[in-house]
């Protein structure tokens, strides 16, 4: 018996090995836990090689990372002041765009608030590092500087500004394992923009992500953009995930996989934005951005749009200058100025047009009715049954004296929406965009 | 540095310091976790295999071989999300064959190194589908030419490593 053991001591040491392992993965596949995470053991040996491979990692990452900072900071700074310019313009330009959406975006709240519809907004998000891989094929994981001491948890949605990059899995006192959206195991709810189909996003066994077990839809195309659609609870709402590459027939069956290039670099990531705070109301921060957009923007129009207001013309009144000056604890105008009185009164001047009470169907308006406040114009008086035709033309003519051209009107338009949170601010050489006669602009 | 293997007589009577066992594998992981991020292509090398391999050539002891493959592995599971065990598994069947292959035939020239590497790294891939799509159920890429690529890349890494790791054998 003892020869037995000595003679065959290296296969049975072998297959003593193997068949502890084989145990081992029987009791993990089996028996995984709630969460994702290991739990126990396994969880600790994790922790243990992640605790000795890691520092190494960082300082590497440390040393690569300051001489880049001392080459990107102090020495190639070329072409800096001109590019600091082209930003400044294209931040204008930004804002503008936003503005437009600002009332989109402020319609959809209100609706959204009217169905009950709720709504995740990222409240707080913490910047990571990447500091290393599986370094395996089979497994597309990543590893970043942050962990449970920073309020870092498992499940936790990890993003760039491009766009999604993937879960937080294991997460140890100061460093996290995220699991990517191109591995085969990892699942993400998106929803392609243009034709709204909806999906499960995860990679194939070669990591290229794809939206899978999708009905065939002629109308997906090359290049449709994908978002999240919040369904699998972990990433909010409305974040990137990337674009349709191709639709692949399965070999079996009627449905298809929708192959996407994600928005992201996930083979060149260098730093992740981990959200760990989401909530359904807006953040105060996004409310304060949303309204200031539409400040800004006012601002940037009147310096670009041509002044109403002519060389000529007699200093405005005393009244409207006074109600333009600014308050001195905000800087903001107090109230809006007084609308500038009509040039060519006709009916549809305010005021002009007498209650529809007192209107007799078929009969002419009262000339005494019709009379407005500047009524002394002679062309302001009601025409005659028998010159009715000529009245279109006069009103035309009016009508577009006194209104304000569209260029002008948004601005106006948009401050006049926002009057309940910001003092209307309008823009200087254009006194008829606070006039307040525009019923449009409410909200 | 001249890449020229020991004779078989040379190597026999070597041994390797006691912080290179611990050293050796650690910094593998670590690199290959490293290199990996700046690098994609470079998770075609296995370096914990060519680390596996070379011990188990070098100690020529299927015993020990066997272990230091299980944990080499199981640390390589460590850093991925599968169960741990998988890497376990193939890098402890490779090190005892490493080992059992290093007492009967010279593996100190690098020609027999480089077939060795080869096909160590082929069964490796074949252990890893076995297990991983057979006994698992997970999905796994197999793709002949790909697996050649990588196994000509280790087989060709490992020469330049295992010339390097020569380097720290000590006379015994």
């Amino acid at each position: 018996m003892e020869s037995f053991f000595s003679r065959y001591r290296n296969v049975l040491v072998l297959i003593t090995v193997l068949l502890a392992q084989v145990i081992g993965l029987a009791v993990q596949v089996r028996a995984p836990g709630p969460g994702p995470a290991d739990k126990g053991g396994v969880r600790l040996i994790r922790s243990w090689v992640v605790g000795m491979v890691t520092p190494p990692e960082r300082l590497f990452r440390w040393t690569g990372h300051s001489i880049r900072g001392v080459w990107f900071g102090y020495i190639d700074l070329i072409h800096v002041r001109k590019q600091n310019r082209d930003l400044q313009t294209q931040l204008g330009q930004l804002r503008l765009e936003e503005d437009s959406l600002a009332e989109d975006a402020r319609q959809g709240l209100r609706l959204q608030a009217l169905l009950g519809f709720q709504e995740k907004y990222i409240y707080k998000t913490i910047a990571a590092q990447v500091i290393g891989t599986s370094g395996t094929e089979q497994s597309h994981v990543l590893f970043i500087d942050k962990g449970a001491d920073e309020g870092l948890r498992p499940d936790m949605p990890v993003i760039t500004p491009d766009g999604i990059v993937g879960k937080t899995r294991d997460v140890f006192a100061h460093t996290s394992q995220v699991l990517e959206i191109s591995d085969a195991t990892s699942g993400a709810g998106v929803i392609l923009v243009n034709t709204r189909i909806r999906g499960v996003l995860r990679g194939d066994s070669w990591g290229q992500p794809q939206i899978v077990n999708v009905s065939p839809d002629e109308r997906i195309k090359p290049g449709e953009p994908v978002v999240t659609s919040g369904g699998d609870g972990i990433f909010p709402r409305g974040l990137a995930v990337g674009s349709v590459q191709r639709v692949v027939s399965e070999p079996e069956g009627t449905l298809v996989n929708i192959q996407v290039k994600p928005a992201a670099n996930l083979s060149r990531l260098e730093e992740v934005l981990v959200i760990t705070s989401t909530g359904s109301q807006m953040p105060s921060q996004m409310q304060d951005d949303l309204s200031q957009a539409e400040q800004k923007t006012a601002d940037i129009l009147a310096e670009r749009l041509p002044s109403r207001s002519e060389p000529n013309a007699a200093p405005a009144a005393s009244g409207s200058t006074a109600a333009q000056q600014p308050s001195p604890d905000t800087g903001l105008p107090t109230t809006p100025p007084p609308p500038p009185p009509a040039e060519h009164p006709d009916r549809f001047s305010m005021g002009a047009t007498p209650p529809a009470a007192d209107m007799v169907p078929g009969q002419p308006i009262s000339p005494n009715a019709v009379e407005p406040t500047g009524g002394s114009n002679p062309s302001a008086s009601p025409p005659a049954p028998d010159d009715r035709h000529a009245r279109p033309a006069t009103t035309a003519g009016s009508g577009s004296s006194g209104s304000v051209s569209p260029q002008t009107a948004k601005p106006g338009a948009r401050n006049q929406g926002t009057a309940s949170q910001h003092p209307a601010k309008p823009a200087p050489g254009s006194p008829g965009t606070g006039s307040g006669s525009t019923p449009q602009g409410g909200n | 540095m001249a890449l020229i293997a020991s004779s078989r007589h040379e190597a026999g009577s070597r041994s390797f310091p006691p912080l290179v066992y611990i050293l050796a594998p650690l910094l593998a992981l670590g690199l290959q976790s490293f290199l990996s991020l700046h690098f994609t292509s470079f998770d075609l090398i296995d370096l914990p295999l060519l680390i596996t391999i070379y011990y188990g050539i070098s100690m020529r002891e299927p015993m020990s071989a066997t272990v230091v493959g299980a944990i080499v592995g199981i640390a390589q599971d460590a850093l991925t999300h599968h169960p741990l065990g998988i890497f376990g598994i193939t890098k402890a069947v490779i090190g005892y064959l490493a080992a059992s292959l290093g007492v009967r035939v010279d593996t100190e020239n690098h020609g027999s190194r480089v077939l060795l590497t080869f096909a160590f790294t082929l069964a490796q891939t074949g252990m890893l589908w076995l297990l991983e799509r057979r006994m698992l159920g997970q999905p796994f890429a197999w793709h002949w030419v790909h697996e050649i690529i990588r196994a000509a890349a280790n087989s060709l890494f490992a020469v330049i490593l295992f010339a390097l790791l020569d380097r720290t054998r000590r006379e015994s």
